[in-house]
């Protein structure tokens, strides 16, 4: 038996050891010999806060109980860790590269780095861990009157209270020493941690002592233990599927989400390679815990007498067989998990009440917010300490009154399920981009409510908080809100029923929330770069050069960081700017990593406050980014309708200048035709009055007087011919041309056109190059018309083709219901610029005088086809001179009218 | 949001580890199958008692799943190797 002074002795050594080895670790860190403080054992065996004093001793209460069941404890954790690379490895690169501080400031940052969120979660957190803590107190209380009373009895013993009061007392004093040294959540509590990590293996070596000492010391073999389990009250399995489920998910749901799971699983992470360790290693270490419970569970409901505590197993069994060094080793492992649970569970709480809570309403209320200046890391400092001493004050205060009754046995479950309601959120967070605040807060509201309605309130016995009545009856008698048997779901179990509840409520709002809401920009960008985390995704961006003076950002910094390391980061993104001195530019660049090395400090939401405050003028908000993106859109699309027109318009204009210069060139023809014709008139009026006055000499001979009338007629018949020539132009151009249309072979046609033609410069040789077969096709046309047009064509060439030896081929085609007649010659043909004029009135290329014409034979043609139905055109890169003749098989009738 | 046009195949050494990665985002899914079996032997109806069979079962699976996060965590890449295309094999 080991004597109370001795123990409370060896108790104090292992205190000042813990004491030391916090110091010693800060030190070392401080002097950057830390390589192995941040090694990946360390980062498991910190982990290991997940196993509470309610692990140490209440697993083996739990397996007496229940058999089984209590490793859904442990397996829930264990698959989540196996299941890294799904979900940790992300939640820790968001941590890192958000510098998270907390799990209320996760959920915070990712939604819109709203506050309220950030209160709702740390609300949620600390209900659900001040009966969780005061769980720890009373199972120190209770060792200790194990010994004290130096009988092996259980629960129940006077004068707790002042053993609670020295070890809550103890635990503050250990927690704001150690965990209060520097603000930065990102900067790790070495301190904490490797005490932390050294109370981990003390748990594990005293478990593992107490089970080898009860396998192979009591029982003697593992057949033996076998044997003895299989005659046990446990003996037979009694698995209840709809909890064997429930309690792996919650558990699973509650590693990730309890704060000082997030406090050492994020936030203390140094390397995510630790991950990948802890992975395995951390089931190992949950593994190697559980390994003996059911072993002792079995030999103390055994050996012990049937009113023993089986939650007192642990340090009852090795005192009734008088192995006392053996119980002080199981007492230190039982003090060293309750102690590490407080003391992490109350600095991740602390943070978040500090971040969420205290430091924003003490902004709010100061006169001049952030911009007075102030030291807001005392202030921080400040409320972290006196948020830890009253947390542990909180979780004291809930022991005593709860007088410690056997409910808090079931706190643990309790706490988990409370806090498993941030799951939702979380996976929202890191999952699905369209997850928005409103539904988180919607969500996370619903899923406490209903969780503080079915299991936390009633957790407090009949005559706790809700009336006997209210349980059995309902709240005002409405049956159907039972907090036990909601819409009256009676057959579930009542923590299963609580996790459905609101878990499914919870979930249930968020979704539907977030689908029904929209987003801020900043939650969106903020999604971004949670969801995407992995593709390096772009910085938040969203304030502008200019606003916030350099000077002032130093100032508020050196407020939060302490000035020399305020003016250690300024100095490094000076010299970074290429700058010398303490004061960088204020670019976009700058302010956001302020406000992220700020928000290691006092949280995302509290940062983006504060810096808000001092960019307040020209800082752009995400919204007025937005709305810019829209108007540049805006104008974008704009200027590419503008672009468009002015295109349009310089086709238009375009189309113009060659219309006009068209009507420039033409009109210089029509002069030029115009002296012509005047000319061309002028010449026959002259003779034809030069010889008529000769002819009114009367003594002219009969014979001379014969030649000269002869003279003047032919005159007269050339004026006639040159004035039907116009007049019938015309008419065709007035399309009042009277149509002939008959039935005729294209080959007469182009014979009778050749033979007609042959009388123009009949001295010229020409070669004329035909496809007879081709040309007898019928058509229903004006043959007379199409015959003119083919007489001017092929008289054309033969007037002003000027090769030595002129050659024309005719070639006739029929494609569809049209025919094209060609017709080529080997001259020089037309001048480019000169194509587009030949078929206008009056043009005339060559002004020699051997045309003979006016220069109207084209543009009767062209008069002629156009009523025809047809058209002329002039065949460009035919090595000479080339019309086409189109000319529909029939004539449509009525189209010329 | 434009996507980076991606390679259609992977060299071999990029194969293999993207599939190591299937692998561990199946490990949890199937040690959860596996935790979930003694569900179907229905232990409470059983006569004979199975206590410890149950727990020989369960730390043998929990073992197993151990062993294959710690062959894992070898050979999966950490931090930074993973290039942002590699998440979304």
């Amino acid at each position: 038996m080991v004597p109370f002074n001795i123990l409370v002795a060896v108790c104090l050594c292992y205190v000042g050891l813990l004491f030391a080895v916090a110091w010693a670790a800060e030190r070392r860190a401080a002097k950057g010999r830390a390589r192995w403080l941040r090694s990946p054992a360390i980062y498991t065996l910190s982990l290991s806060i997940y196993c509470t004093a309610w692990t140490f001793y209440g697993a083996v209460g739990y397996a007496a109980r229940s058999g089984l069941e209590f490793l859904t404890i442990y397996l829930g954790p264990s698959l989540v860790m196996v299941g890294w690379w799904w979900f940790l490895r992300k939640l820790v690169r968001i941590g890192r590269s958000q510098r998270v501080t907390s799990i209320a400031d996760l959920i915070s940052s990712r939604y819109g780095k709203s506050n309220l969120l950030g209160v709702i979660v740390t609300l949620i957190a600390v209900v659900a861990a001040t009966p969780y803590i005061a769980l720890q107190l009373q199972s120190v209380t209770l060792s200790f009157a194990v010994f004290a009373s130096g009988a092996p009895i259980g629960w129940g013993l006077t004068d707790q209270g002042a053993t609670a009061l020295w070890v809550a007392g103890g635990l503050a004093i250990f927690t704001i020493l150690f965990g209060t040294r520097n603000l930065d959540a990102n900067e790790r509590h070495h301190g904490v941690v490797t005490a932390i990590a050294l109370e981990a293996v003390v748990k594990l070596v005293a478990l593992l002592a107490v089970g080898i000492f009860v396998v192979w010391g009591v029982a003697g073999s593992w057949g033996e233990v076998f044997a003895r389990i299989d005659a046990s009250p446990i003996a037979d399995w009694s698995l209840k599927p709809d909890r064997w489920i429930g309690l792996t998910m919650v558990s699973a749901a509650a590693v990730l989400t309890l704060p000082r799971m997030f406090q050492v699983m994020v936030v203390e992470n140094s390397d995510e390679r630790h991950l990948a360790t802890a992975s395995w290693a951390f089931p190992l270490y949950l593994m190697l815990m559980s390994l003996f419970v059911v072993p002792i569970a079995v030999v103390g409901l055994s050996v012990l007498p049937p009113g023993a505590n089986p939650d007192l197993f642990v340090l009852t069994l090795p005192l009734a067989f008088d192995q006392g060094k053996l119980a002080m080793l199981a007492f230190l492992g039982g003090f060293s998990s309750a102690t590490s649970m407080v003391i992490v569970a109350a600095i991740a709480l602390a943070t978040m009440v500090s971040n969420h809570v205290v430091v924003p309403l003490w902004l709010a209320l100061r006169e001049g917010g952030a911009r007075a200046p102030g030291d807001v890391r005392g202030i921080v400092l400040m409320s972290r300490r006196v948020s830890i001493a009253a947390i542990l004050a909180l979780g004291y205060t809930y022991y005593r009154l709860s007088g410690g009754s056997a409910a808090l046995a079931a706190i643990g479950l309790i706490a988990f399920v409370g806090v498993a309601q941030i799951l939702p959120a979380m996976i929202g967070a890191i999952f699905w981009r369209g997850a928005t605040g409103r539904g988180a807060a919607l969500g996370l509201v619903t899923g406490f409510l209903v969780w503080l309605y079915t299991l936390y309130l009633p957790s407090f016995g009949e005559e706790g908080l809700l009336s006997h009545a209210v349980l059995t009856e309902g709240p005002l008698g409405l049956a159907w809100l039972r907090p036990q048997a909601l819409f009256g779901s009676e057959a579930l179990d009542p923590l299963l029923h609580a996790v459905f509840w609101s878990l499914s409520l919870n979930t249930a709002t968020f979704i539907a929330g977030s689908l029904l809401s929209f987003p801020t920009p900043l939650e969106r960008l903020q999604g971004l770069a949670f969801v995407n985390v992995f593709d390096h995704a772009p910085g938040q961006g969203g304030w502008s050069r200019g606003g916030a003076e350099a000077e002032d950002l130093l100032a508020m910094s050196q407020g939060i960081l302490g000035a020399e390391e305020a003016q250690e980061f300024f100095r490094a993104e000076a010299a970074r700017q290429g700058r010398a001195g303490f004061l960088p530019d204020t670019t976009p660049e700058f302010i956001e990593r302020l406000e992220r090395r700020l928000a290691g400090s006092v949280g995302s939401a509290t940062a983006h406050a504060m810096i808000a405050q001092f960019a307040v003028g020209a800082a752009v908000s995400a919204q007025d980014l937005m709305a810019v993106a829209s108007e540049a859109q805006q104008i974008m699309e704009y200027s590419a309708q503008l672009e468009a027109k002015s295109a349009e318009l310089a086709r238009t204009a375009r189309q113009l200048r060659d219309a006009n210069e068209k009507l420039t060139e033409l009109s210089v023809q029509k002069d030029a035709f115009l002296s012509q014709i005047s000319h061309e008139l002028r010449t026959p009026m002259t003779s034809i009055r030069a010889f008529s006055e000769i002819l009114m000499d009367e003594d002219l001979p009969g014979e001379m007087r014969k030649k000269y009338a002869g003279i003047i007629q032919d005159e007269a018949t050339r004026l006639t011919g040159l004035l039907n020539d116009l007049l019938d132009l015309s008419v065709l151009e007035n399309r009042k041309v009277q149509l002939n249309l008959r039935v005729a072979n294209l080959y007469d046609l182009i014979e009778r056109a050749l033979q007609s033609a042959g009388s123009t410069r009949p001295e010229r040789s020409f070669i004329i190059h035909r496809d007879m077969a081709s040309e007898h096709l019928p058509v229903i046309t004006d043959t007379d018309r199409l015959v003119q047009v083919f007489i001017n064509l092929i008289s054309n060439a033969r007037k002003y083709c000027d090769a030595d030896r002129p050659e024309l081929w005719i070639k006739v085609r029929r494609k569809a219901n049209r025919i094209e007649v060609d017709f080529v010659d080997n001259g020089s043909g037309i001048a480019k610029k000169s194509q587009t004029l030949i078929f206008e009135k009056f043009a005339r290329l060559t002004d020699t005088s051997r045309a003979g014409g006016a220069g109207l034979g084209l543009a009767i043609c062209r008069e002629i086809m156009v009523n025809l139905g047809g058209s002329v055109a002039y065949l460009p890169g035919q090595g000479g001179a080339a019309f086409r003749v189109t000319l529909p098989v029939r004539k449509a009738a009525g189209a010329a009218a | 949001m434009s996507r980076k046009p991606r390679p259609l195949f992977l060299e071999r050494r990029s194969y293999r580890r993207r599939r190591l990665a299937d692998a561990a985002r199946v490990l949890p899914m199937l040690g959860l199958v596996l935790i979930l079996v003694p569900i179907l032997w229905l232990p409470a109806a059983t006569p004979e008692p199975d206590t410890g069979r149950g727990g020989v079962y369960l730390f043998a699976v929990w073992f197993v799943l151990i062993l294959a996060a710690f062959g894992l965590s070898r050979v999966l890449p950490a931090e930074d190797d993973t290039k942002p295309d590699e998440e979304e094999g």
